[in-house]
């Protein structure tokens, strides 16, 4: 598909767009519909459309596999996190109204990085599904490679 | 009574679509078909208000899926295998189960509240204070976020494991990041060596 000159120059004009709306997604989320999971997907939509169209080695320069791994554990440990602070600031887990002097104000910070987790580990996930499917056929000849 | 009518054109297209699927032997318009299949029960979504369920139905059922269906379709042959037919006596139980499962969840759809109603147990119970709060209180106007990510947050962070667990079997299954496979790996390129 990378010889297409068409489908090359739609995906370089879409890809920063998409990224861009999947944050718009990710942070308007308090006021609009959305949220971590819906914005997670998009994102990851940017990187396989770059990865469907300039090849899976270029999508793995861009994010690499440990970079993948470590957003999936990231989201979780982002959202654990916040639930543990909320622990250290005197209250429950998962308490955001400790976060900030104003209950109102700790629950918009508390809300924002746990959708912020989500959206990391959905991003990973995607991308860890589609890489591992693409490119399952030279994986399994070819496990563990590069170390 | 628009609502209602939308609703029944976009039921017959999805009951449509199904037969589609089940009618059709290509792998690739099974794949698209099901994409399509999301996008309309998306729109029906829309149709009753759940924004967040048809975004995330959109974003998922029909954007994701399908690619991650048609990147996984690659090791499949292109046309499904046809099964001989089976025996009379298997097609009617078959027919009996569908049908008495069909009525049994009928009968069950009938006891349910109507749309909206706002006498519905679900309506009364905590929900109330979310929609009352969120907005005055907490400042979020999007009370789906507030019951998702606040209220239910926990449920939240279950989800997201379970998202992250998900995830890592498929690492572990598809793209050999196990111990087994990368020492197989290491005898393989030791006997290469000798």
């Amino acid at each position: 598909m990378d010889n297409n000159p068409i489908l090359r120059v739609a995906a370089k004009i879409l890809f920063a767009p998409i990224i861009v709306f999947g944050l718009y997604v990710q942070f308007h989320g308090d006021y609009g519909p959305g949220g971590g999971f819906q914005a997670g997907v998009i994102i990851a939509a940017a990187f396989i459309l770059h990865a469907l169209i300039f090849g899976l080695e270029a999508g793995r320069r861009l994010v690499p596999a440990w970079a993948n791994v470590a957003m999936l554990a990231l989201g979780v440990i982002i959202y654990g996190g916040v639930g543990v602070a909320g622990m250290a600031l005197d209250g429950l887990f998962l308490d955001y109204n400790v976060l900030a002097d104003d209950p109102s104000t700790g629950q918009h910070i508390g809300i924002i990085l746990v959708e912020f987790g989500v959206g990391l580990t959905v991003t990973g996930v995607m991308l860890a599904l589609f890489h591992a499917f693409a490119g399952f056929s030279e994986s399994r000849f070819d496990a563990g490679g590069g170390e | 009574m628009a609502v209602f009518w939308t609703n029944i054109l976009l039921l017959v297209l999805l009951v449509f679509i199904l037969g589609l699927v089940i009618k059709t032997r290509r792998l690739f318009a099974v794949v698209i078909l099901a994409g399509g299949y999301s996008l309309v029960s998306a729109a029906m979504f829309v149709n009753l208000d759940a924004v967040d369920v048809a975004f995330t139905e959109a974003a998922v059922g029909a954007g994701i899926s399908t690619v991650l269906f048609l990147a996984a379709m690659a090791y499949l042959p292109a046309q499904e295998k046809t099964t001989r037919p089976g025996s009379a006596f298997t097609t009617i139980a078959a027919l009996v189960i569908c049908v008495g499962a069909g009525l049994l969840l009928v009968m069950a759809a009938i006891e349910l509240p109507a749309i909206g109603d706002p006498n519905a147990p679900a309506q009364i119970h905590v929900a109330p204070r979310y929609l009352e709060e969120s907005g005055s209180f907490l400042h979020i106007p999007n009370v789906v976020t507030t019951v998702l990510a606040s209220y239910r947050g926990f449920d939240t962070f279950g989800e997201t494991v379970v998202v992250f667990t998900a995830g890592l079997g498929v690492l572990v299954l598809l793209s050999g990041f196990t111990r087994t496979a990368r020492s197989t790996k290491r005898d393989s390129e030791g006997e290469d060596g000798q």
